[in-house]
């Protein structure tokens, strides 16, 4: 049993409790306190021009939303300080910048919440989708009031900033494709290193020499593995001259063009068995030393004008060149082809201060501070004109090669569907299947056709109706 | 205004917040759910009356089945085995054995873990050169590619939510303890050995709590996320990894579907309301309960 001394709490204790207990007391009694507090809560959660952001005064506070980390962020960064601390600070607008993961996702959460971000740093392949949803603002009436104009664009990013002939977002940092190749490797089979392959057929023939397995039949060395990085399973039919949708309302995912690509993929998972190849491949980051590129364990991969980066990270003694990705023997006319992919900047739809946020935006396109950002990330600015400064202080070597791969006529980007996403991932899993040998490359890509076609004529038909009835 | 009544506006006063708090962030996107599950709702278009269009189009879709069917071969394998390990490390863990309370601990461990950080690591265990092939290896066996091949990579994700049975397990081992031991000794007076014992005292005694176990364990397993979203992007490979959950949300957030992913998540919602009320009619006979 206690005892009373543990039992009762000391006499001021008890005195505050009780004049605590009383004033409660009073307070629920009370009518006018039930008022208030319900019209807080009711207030609180209807009143939606309410918000908790402090008193700046007169300077304007853009909000805006990067995906990028590390030295890609702080790239981005300096811009934005130079901003804030010279033009910014003329008009008083004051840009926060915040590094955002899944921006995507979230862009569009807090669009459709009313609260986006004035700004907002999406991919090139999100526009189309973004801009059919009614996302992100037209930018037309901005461009021509800035000055920005197509023709001072490489044409393949500026065509990603529209969408149905009107403007929806601008271009910041640009990437392309070619084939990085490691030269030691070549030496060591014997190989020229000044001669990469041009041709597919090339690039089969010097897999196939640069492929070595170890006594107990492991794999020890490939020359190429499709799947690595697995990034691009989509593109697959562009360097055989195919296409995936007629730019209306048909898709052309089972074209021959397409399937020959896909039956070339198959070839190497029929020559080196689909499972030894994953399994070399591992699932390791790229973005990390067991890269086997970059481990010097595969001798041939596509990748962009970002490798140099992890190269110098990882491995600086690699030695390594790019070059353009093969074409077919028979269609020289696809020579260059490449994969062109680019950051844009947005104002989604309901931002507060769209006039502030491009103000920066265009001061980001503006040809020094453009090349301040893309030299900061290593890449290459989209841009037409190019100072001399900006080659001289790059330190990517094949730097005017990406550049020009760019401008190539094969130069070619994701379609701007706003199907593209589900479209992409079924072409991600036709990519497996043919690969695994599950299904033939004439099988999966019916499917992705069928399945695709129905997304497509559903969108067309939903979106006729939306438009008579004015939604 | 009489005693009665101040407490009776007492409690509602009190009971309101949560009751706030319901309609606001339950009670209301339910609903909202429910009315967008019949209309074509991208989030930010307005919302088109498509009537049953969602659920026809669902079920004539091929990713949708595959979803369903993944999702099925995931509940059937990992929910016994989840039932049968979690229980047997309980009764282990139940044995008077000196130094019970560390052990207990090592086991439980796991599932304090966030599930995000735990697929990262798998990632690195069960690669093609990782851990568990080195192992492996070791013994002279060539191990499977776990990650990367279709026959593997359901058995990968059911091995990893093995690993985290430690919740289930601790609601066993407090079960456990409730059994009266006079029970046991009435038991072997009669003469019953182990097994017996097992079978006629334990699980009777136990089996409020292994049917609670398997309900929750139902709720859980049809709502396979995490795991799989971390260790196989997009149901990689070829769909193989492609949960339910997985194709609800990228639908809501990723193709931009809402009205798509509403239907699926009432569909989901009836499937799990009706395997639950199964669940507990079939329990009806087998499952006693204190005193009764």
């Amino acid at each position: 049993m206690a005892s009373p001394a543990q039992t009762s709490p000391p006499e001021s204790l008890k005195a505050t409790s009780s004049g605590v207990g009383s004033i409660l007391k009073r307070a629920w009694s009370k009518s006018y306190v039930w008022v208030i507090l319900i019209a807080t809560v009711v207030g609180g959660v209807w009143a939606e021009k309410i918000t908790w952001v402090p008193d700046y005064g007169k300077v304007t506070h853009v909000t805006y939303w990067e995906k990028w980390q590390d030295f890609e962020r702080d790239a981005m960064m300096k811009v934005v300080d130079l901003y804030n601390s010279t033009e910014g600070k003329k008009k008083n607008i004051f840009v926060d910048f915040m590094p955002t993961a899944d921006i995507q996702d979230k862009t569009i959460v807090a669009t459709s919440g009313g609260t986006p971000p004035d700004i907002a740093g999406l991919e090139a392949v999100d526009v189309a989708a973004f801009a059919d949803n009614g996302a992100i603002v037209k930018l037309d009436d901005y461009c021509k009031k800035y000055g920005i104009k197509g023709e001072d664009y490489i044409p393949v990013y500026w065509n990603m900033s529209v969408y149905k002939n009107h403007i929806y977002s601008v271009p910041t940092t640009p990437v392309t494709t070619a084939l990085h190749y490691n030269v030691a490797d070549f030496k060591a089979a014997g190989l020229d290193p000044d001669k990469p392959p041009q041709t597919f057929d090339d690039m089969d023939a010097i897999a196939d020499k640069l492929t070595i397995k170890d006594a107990r039949d492991v794999y020890t060395h490939f020359g190429f593995i499709p799947a690595d990085p697995g990034w691009w399973n989509w593109c697959w039919g562009y360097w055989f001259g195919g296409k995936l949708w007629d730019g209306k309302s048909t898709i052309t995912c089972n074209s021959p063009e397409n399937i020959r690509a896909f039956e070339w993929l198959a070839s190497y998972s029929k020559k080196y068995g689909p499972t030894k190849m994953t399994s070399f491949k591992g699932s390791f980051q790229f973005s990390s030393p067991q890269n086997p590129f970059i481990a010097g364990t595969e001798a041939m991969q596509l990748q962009g004008v970002w490798m140099y980066n992890f190269i110098t990270k990882y491995n600086p003694s690699l030695s390594w060149r790019a070059v353009p990705f093969p074409h077919p023997a028979d269609r020289p006319d696809l020579a260059n082809a490449t994969i062109a992919d680019c950051d844009n900047l947005v104002i989604p739809v309901g931002a507060k201060h769209p006039d502030a946020a491009f103000d920066f935006m265009a001061f980001v396109e503006r040809q020094p501070n453009m090349e301040m950002l893309c030299l900061g990330q290593r890449k290459f600015s989209p841009l037409v004109k190019v100072s001399d400064e900006f080659y001289k202080n790059h330190p990517n070597p094949y730097i005017k090669f990406y550049i020009q791969e760019a401008r190539s006529k094969n130069a070619f980007s994701a379609p701007q569907m706003a199907i593209w996403n589900e479209y992409n991932k079924d072409l991600g899993t036709a990519f497996d299947e043919v690969t695994s040998l599950h299904k033939t490359p004439k099988e999966a890509l019916d499917d992705v056709q069928q399945r695709t076609q129905q997304e497509l004529d559903h969108y067309l038909m939903v979106d006729k109706a939306r438009k008579e009835a004015g939604k | 205004m009489t005693r009665q009544k101040q407490e009776a506006r007492n409690g509602y006063i009190f009971v309101s917040p949560w009751f706030i708090g319901f309609v606001l962030f339950l009670l209301y996107p339910l609903v909202a759910s429910l009315c967008y599950s019949f209309c074509d709702y991208s989030v930010l278009k307005t919302p088109v009356f498509t009537g049953l269009d969602n659920f026809i189009r669902l079920f004539h879709d091929d990713v949708f089945w595959t979803c369903v069917k993944n999702t099925a071969y995931f509940c059937a394998i990992f929910l016994p085995a989840s039932l049968v390990l979690s229980l047997g490390l309980a009764m282990l863990l139940n044995t008077k054995v000196w130094g019970m309370s560390i052990y207990r601990t090592i086991f439980y461990l796991p599932s304090l873990l966030p599930l995000v950080a735990t697929a990262c690591v798998f990632l690195w265990v069960f690669d093609s050169k990782g851990v568990v092939n080195s192992f492996l290896q070791m013994i002279h066996i060539h191990g499977p590619d776990w990650l990367a091949s279709t026959a593997w990579s359901k058995i990968t994700i059911i091995l990893l939510s093995l690993w985290g049975v430690g919740n289930t397990m601790i609601i066993y081992l407090a079960g456990l303890q409730e059994v009266p031991q006079s029970l046991y000794e009435a038991a072997e007076i009669d003469g019953a050995k182990a097994w017996a014992k097992t079978k006629s005292v334990t699980l009777p005694m136990i089996s409020p709590v292994i049917l609670f176990n398997l309900i929750i364990g139902i709720v859980g397993s049809i709502q396979i996320f995490t795991i799989p979203y971390v260790m196989f992007p997009q149901g990689t490979p070829a769909n193989s990894t492609y949960f339910y959950t997985e194709y609800l949300y990228d639908n809501a957030f990723k193709f931009h579907e809402m009205g798509y992913a509403c239907a699926m998540g009432w569909i989901l919602f009836v499937v799990t309301l009706l395997l639950t009320l199964v669940s507990l009619k079939i329990s009806n006979k087998h499952v006693h309960y204190g005193g009764g």
